[in-house]
């Protein structure tokens, strides 16, 4: 699941005669800043710096500055090459060297690109990592995931179990566990690789800037319960997590990035305009939804310009929740640095149980004054997808509002299928229609 | 009692969907309670203890029709989670008190919040094992989860679970440990005298029948297997790897020895054996339960392995142990953790110069022939190959 696109890699337009795209300051910083971090990783052997992969959902990106180590993402590279349309020939690489077809794609996806000479999404090699920081936050598969790569690279590796929040709350012991790795395991992991000395005031200074970051990132969100929004929380919310979810937290780019975006959409607010979009501007919203699971990415553009023909804007997302759920009150705090890690990776998304996701996106549902729930549900990804049917039994239960299932993958283009995705759209839509229909006379019926 | 007597026990237990053992057990006394568990491993010690009967729950198998299930689930999503909520919502498990839902993956991890909220007066909890083999790192963590648990199930049964209460049960789980260890190792001495049929319905009354009742059987069946005279073949012998949550339909074990191999080695119901020795019985208890789980349990791929070098040994360890020729991947299609882990654990095997197949299946799979012939196929390679 997790992880974001970049505007480094918004897919270029497939028409012959492509709309000029909107290129507002925040996404020229975005691509830079992504640039940066792929350049940094090209030259980290030649530099002589040292290298950590770790995933999105508890990310230490923090701690892992803290010890100038270069920070890869395999998700990120998975859904680069998907969208540059590269992810599935690695997929299919993987499989023919062994791995099932039944499994996540993101992991697919990364050893078919291991496999072929490891050559990064924008054509430079990726150095093998000197650590994999494995943050086993929310997701089973990132256990196999790192275990098959250390296999491959057999190099040092480092877990972090962070518990699940089964009972829906977090426990002074799952905390306890989480600072005592970090403590007894982690850092002292981290400084032998990286040859540095830990210091957490360091650390402590990046995680100010990180909550700086997120208050600006949380503020964009919730813009999108102005009406009409200025913001599409989904898939342009895909490009607003970019730095915060990856190698860029708790960085001054990161801070600089989300005030240029907050700048940009209370711009756009004061405008009354709708969101920017890779088809232009949004300038009538028809439809306000709330999307559950990850976008697919092999046909990204395409999946949005789907909602973009019908007015459809989504004002607000759970997948922009998996690296860390800010719009719940949570911040960095470096007054209590390493408690305040271990409840970010414990808050991430997926690391919450059924009955506390449900809670959300009924909570969005109301808060953003939403048309109904989407649910994308994604074949690769067993901790977003089992259970979400209830889920979505649950919400139209709850709030009386519509829901509709669409079924896609991640990165393996064999699992996106355009016409079924636009048929199950149209119809949702229409049900939207039929249901105001029948508020509007149930409401005038009350009338007379 | 033959063999034949206690099969046909456990066959009945095996082909019961509506649990009447159980709901019998429940009935005998008032107040009892039944607290279901599903795979890999749960600590049974404290549901024993705290008076209830742990009862195994491995999804509905080949004979239940799932009509329900599959409107909570994907079609790529395996089966068991489907028939288990089938079983739930066909009221099969309504004299559940509580489920305990293990920390295996991701689908058994949502379902416990599913259960939740689709059986709201049934006690549901997600049980989390340390992934850090620290005493003082994971071992503390794991104390502490398993005395939040201990403190729920007194509530649910009553009755506090005190220490004394839990060094019992713990002797009577030792003890049927032994047994089931046992009964594996006689399998692996003489395969011919205790067909894996027969073994599997034999372990699997041991996720329904109260334990002391379950080891009273195993002694049994020892003693009537040793004195039966059963023709020996010229099977291959081989482990099963991969099939340590759905569960295989009993026909693809059999036809799996109908092919010409006797499965000498599995991971079917690895709760049954999950401690390799005795939890000791002096001091705390629960300390004990947990260092056990970090020191002495067995290996699967829910557990992760914190040394590369040790990666998947556990499988080349089964085999020199039970002189098997050969392993045979088992998997249900759409499992996670077996099929990631599998190739890593068939580079392995490799390296240490053990042949292997490898196919999926479905608890309800109902076409044998491709299977048989496949694990034909390769029972006849290892001959041919060992007599060249
Ligand atoms: S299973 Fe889902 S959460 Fe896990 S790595 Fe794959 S896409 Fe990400
Ligand atoms: S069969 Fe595999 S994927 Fe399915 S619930 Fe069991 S462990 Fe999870």
């Amino acid at each position: 699941m997790t992880a974001t696109a970049t505007a480094a890699a918004r897919p270029a337009p497939k028409t012959a005669a492509p709309r000029e795209a909107i290129k507002e300051p925040s996404m020229v910083k975005q691509k830079e800043m992504i640039a940066g971090n792929y350049e940094k990783l090209a030259t980290a052997k030649a530099m002589g710096r040292k290298v950590a992969s770790t995933f999105v959902p508890g990310n230490l990106n923090e701690l892992i500055m803290c010890f100038d180590l270069v920070n890869n993402l395999p998700e990120i590279n998975a859904i680069q090459n998907g969208l540059r349309k590269k992810s599935g020939q690695l997929i299919v690489e993987a499989e023919k060297r062994g791995q099932s077809e039944d499994v996540c794609t993101y992991v697919k996806s990364d050893l078919g690109m291991l496999a072929k000479g490891n050559i990064g999404p924008d054509g430079r090699p990726i150095p093998s990592p000197d650590v994999l920081l494995l943050s086993y936050t929310g997701c089973f598969t990132f256990m196999k995931w790192f275990e098959l790569l250390r296999e491959q690279y057999k190099c040092e590796t480092v877990m972090l179990h962070v518990p699940y929040e089964g009972e829906g709350k977090v426990t002074e012991n799952m905390r306890a566990y989480i600072v005592k790795q970090l403590r007894e395991d982690v850092i002292p992991t981290l400084e032998r690789v990286s040859g540095v000395k830990f210091d957490i005031d360091r650390l402590r200074e990046y995680l100010r800037e990180s909550a700086r970051a997120e208050e600006d990132l949380v503020w964009t969100l919730e813009s999108a319960k102005h009406k009409p929004s200025p913001i599409d929380a989904y898939f342009g919310g895909v490009y607003y997590i970019g730095p915060i979810f990856t190698a860029f937290r708790g960085t001054p780019d990161a801070t600089e990035y989300y005030r240029l975006l907050r700048q940009e959409v209370q711009q756009r607010l004061d405008a009354g305009q709708g969101p920017v979009t890779p088809e232009g501007e949004l300038s009538k919203e028809k439809y306000r939804l709330v999307v559950e699971g990850p976008p697919n990415y092999t046909s990204f553009r395409d999946f949005w310009k789907m909602f973009y023909d019908e007015g459809a804007v989504v004002v607000a997302s759970t997948y922009t929740k998996v690296g860390g759920t800010y719009d719940l009150g949570f911040r960095h705090d470096p007054d209590h640095p390493l408690e305040s890690l271990a409840e970010y990776c414990l808050g991430c998304y997926t690391n919450r149980n059924l009955p506390g996701r449900i809670d959300m996106i009924e909570k969005y549902l109301n808060e953003y004054e939403a048309d109904g729930l989407l649910v994308n549900s994604i074949k690769s990804c067993n901790s977003f997808s089992a259970g979400q049917l209830l889920m979505l039994r649950e919400i139209e239960r709850r709030t009386g509002k519509p829901a509709a299932f669409i079924e896609t993958d991640l990165v393996d283009p064999r699992y996106f299928s355009p016409a079924n995705v636009k048929n199950r759209l149209e119809s949702y839509f229409q049900m939207v229609e039929q249901k105001r229909r029948g508020a509007g006379v149930a409401a005038a019926a009350a009338v007379h | 009692m033959s063999t034949s007597d206690i099969v046909a026990r456990c066959t009945g237990l095996f082909e019961d969907l509506n649990f009447v053992y159980a709901r019998e057990w429940k009935a005998a006394r008032p107040g009892r309670k039944v607290v279901g568990y599903m795979p890999f491993y749960v600590p049974r010690e404290l549901i024993h203890a705290a008076g209830a009967l742990p009862m195994g729950v491995l999804g509905g198998g080949d004979q239940l029709e799932v009509i329900h299930g599959d409107a909570y689930y994907q079609s790529y999503i395996c089966r068991i989670p489907r028939s288990t909520v089938e079983l739930g919502v066909t009221g099969r498990l309504d004299f559940v008190d509580g489920m305990l839902f293990p920390s295996i993956c991701d689908v058994i991890r949502n379902l416990s919040g599913m259960w939740k909220i689709m059986f709201p007066k049934t006690m549901a909890r997600y049980v989390d094992v340390p992934q850090n083999f620290r005493d003082d790192v994971g071992g503390e963590f794991y104390v502490n989860e398993l005395n939040e648990l201990r403190k729920d199930l007194g509530e649910l049964c009553g009755r506090p679970v005190d220490d004394e209460s839990l060094r019992h049960s713990i002797a009577l789980y030792n003890e049927n440990r032994r047994l089931v260890r046992e009964v594996y190792a006689f399998r692996a001495a003489a395969p011919w005298k205790a067909p894996s049929s027969e073994v599997y319905l034999l372990m699997r009354a041991g996720m329904v029948l109260a334990v002391e009742e379950h080891s009273r059987m195993l002694g049994e069946y020892l003693e009537a297997a040793l004195a039966e005279n059963r023709p020996r073949r010229d099977n291959t012998r081989i482990v099963i790897t991969g099939a340590f949550c759905e569960q295989p339909p009993l026909s693809l074990i059999k036809s799996v020895e109908l092919a010409g191999c006797y499965i000498v080695d599995d991971d079917f119901m690895l709760v049954n054996r999950w401690e390799k020795a005795n939890v000791p019985l002096e001091g705390d208890p629960i300390r004990n339960l947990a260092c056990t789980y970090l020191h002495g349990s067995m290996s699967t791929s829910a557990k992760y392995e914190p040394d590369l070098s040790k990666k998947g040994l556990y499988l080349v360890d089964s085999v020199r142990r039970n002189r098997a020729e050969g392993v045979i991947f088992m998997a249900p299609s759409f499992c996670d953790p077996a099929l990631l882990e599998r190739p890593m654990l068939q580079n392995v095997l490799a390296a240490h110069g053990v042949p292997f197949i490898a196919f999926k299946y479905a608890e309800n799979s109902g076409q044998m022939a491709p299977i048989r012939e496949q694990a034909g196929t390769f029972a006849d390679s290892i001959k041919l190959w060992s007599e060249a």
